[in-house]
């Protein structure tokens, strides 16, 4: 690896963070405002014109508030529970294209940080690990909503995990590529997967709500039921990891249903542009794509109400992973069926 | 010169992982550190060139089978006053199956050296890739991985009789 690539490599996920962030913290103030249009409210209009800059004011009201460790939690595990969550929503965004190559300073640059060749299986490693902050936070503070809080997001996360999967193979079966690069130049132009694959779609949105903890799926932070949920004893910038972390997240899953199944940064037309313009508008299409799904995913928690914990059990394990498994079964027959090996 | 020493340092790293889960004191580290010890040898595989396989130790491991083993855990809420009395029995019966168990792993040991000098899975790079791991499953190792199929289903089948036998009694 030479020092320029280290160097456009190292520049790249700095920019990622930062975007990382500063789309989270605008998130915030996107998902207050759409609250109170959906309530036919104002929203937070105070701080800036529009109560623009209201993220930076909440961002400083967190960093203020005293930091506070119950007397009988597990420290260190406490700690490190809100690092964890946001560890795992940030890295994600290490595997996901953003664009075409972009040409700077003669030399072509892939806005991907690592061409991973099973880089979906990467994205589903990081999801399968991301509970652990929740369990630890929530078993670390030593309370008992809090580990209601914990117990609820592993069995949730557990259930769900298996349909997202199943789910994704047959994308995997369609591209015939597990790297997310390839998936992403196999849909080119329109010939996005949504149109092959529109089940398994559905079970993907459903199964990444779950796994994001976003309602209706939002049990393990349920405040009528449980104060706080796995937060409950977190205060100041601990409780905005969490919190932070769940947005972030929001961001690159709505990057990963994008390209898995509306075409990653393709848009119908591109073959019209190529070098530096394609770059750019293909990025602002995947932005615009993310954006669609972060409105859809906050439409849906102002609209439907929340579900009871047996009924989440039962969607999970009797109706997404038996219509995931057929829908796989026949994606294989027909994937069979064009190879001509049946 | 430098891959040999990473893995000098991960393997050191693996094995200090592995002894804090036996030697923390509460069960909930203990899982902890053996999550981290599943990190450390995913590390390993993919210095070998098995991404694949160090995804999927990953996935099921460190994310499916140490989350239910956490979720237990926590539910029984383990401290030292549970802790059960180790009667001499159980004792010597641990020494004698823990010692069995070391033999076998320092006959392997044995053979590795004897056998396993100058090979190292770096020489086949493309051995761990996807493609060839399917190949492979499919082809030459094709009974064996259907075989091991069926022990899963019927674990499957086991664990769920099991709960529907359960929920009769409390009818």
């Amino acid at each position: 690896m030479d020092t320029a690539m280290l160097i456009e490599k190292s520049a790249l996920v700095l920019l990622l963070f930062l975007i990382s962030l500063g789309v989270a913290a605008y998130q915030t103030y996107f998902e207050r405002k759409l609250a109170a249009w959906i309530q036919d409210r104002v929203g937070p209009d105070r701080a800036g014109p529009f109560g623009i800059l209201q993220p930076i004011a909440d961002g400083t009201k967190m960093f203020l508030k005293e930091d506070f460790i119950p007397a009988k939690a597990d420290k260190w595990l406490f700690i490190i529970g809100p690092g964890i969550s946001m560890f795992t929503a940030l890295i994600t965004s290490a595997v996901v294209p953003w664009g075409t190559n972009i040409n700077l300073f003669g030399r072509d640059i892939s806005l991907q940080v690592a061409d991973f060749n099973i880089g979906i299986l990467f994205v589903f490693g990081v999801v399968s690990i991301g509970v652990y902050g929740i369990m630890i936070g929530g078993w670390a503070s030593n309370n008992k909503y809090s580990l209601y809080g914990a117990i609820r997001a592993s069995s949730q996360m557990i259930s769900y995990e298996l349909a997202m999967g199943i789910s994704a193979i047959t994308i995997v079966m369609l591209s015939g590529s597990l790297s997310l690069n390839d998936i992403v130049k196999s849909q080119h132009g329109m010939n996005w997967n949504i149109f092959y694959q529109p089940v398994a779609f559905f079970i993907f949105f459903i199964t990444s709500l779950a796994e994001l903890n976003r309602a209706p799926f939002d049990l393990p932070e349920c405040e009528s039921e449980l104060i706080g949920g796995y937060h409950t004893e977190y205060s100041s910038m601990k409780l905005g990891l969490y919190l932070f972390s769940e947005y972030t997240s929001m961001f690159v899953s709505s990057a990963i249903m994008a390209i898995l199944f509306f075409g990653g940064y393709n848009f119908p037309g591109m073959d019209a542009f190529s070098g530096n313009t394609l770059a750019i508008l293909s990025i602002a299409a995947f932005a615009l794509k993310i954006f669609l799904f972060i409105f859809v995913i906050m439409w849906i928690r102002w609209t439907i109400p929340r579900f009871r914990f047996d009924q989440l059990m039962h969607l999970g394990w009797k109706v997404l992973i038996p219509v995931a498994i057929v829908n796989m079964l026949i994606t294989g027959l027909v994937v069979a069926w064009n190879q001509g090996w049946m | 010169m430098s891959l040999q020493m990473i893995s000098v340092i991960l393997g050191s790293l693996t094995i200090a992982s592995a002894l804090m889960v036996i030697l923390s004191k509460h069960p909930i580290r203990s899982v902890i550190y053996l999550v981290i010890t599943f990190f450390f040898i995913s590390a390993m595989y993919i210095l070998m060139n098995a991404q694949f396989l160090a995804i999927v130790n990953m996935i099921v491991y460190a994310g499916a089978i140490m989350v239910l083993f956490l979720f237990v855990l926590m539910l029984l809420n383990l401290n030292k006053e549970m802790e059960p009395e180790t009667t001499r029995m159980s004792l010597f019966s641990a020494i004698i199956a823990g010692g069995t168990l070391f033999l076998v792993m320092i006959t392997a040991l044995r053979d590795t050296f004897q056998y396993g000098k100058g090979y190292s899975a770096v020489k086949v790079p493309e051995a761990g890739l996807v493609e060839n791991l399917g190949n492979l499953l499919f082809s030459k190792y094709l009974v064996p991985f259907e075989i091991s199929s069926i022990l899963f289903i019927a674990a499957m089948v086991g664990a769920v009789l099991l709960a529907k036998r359960e929920k009769q009694v409390i009818d």
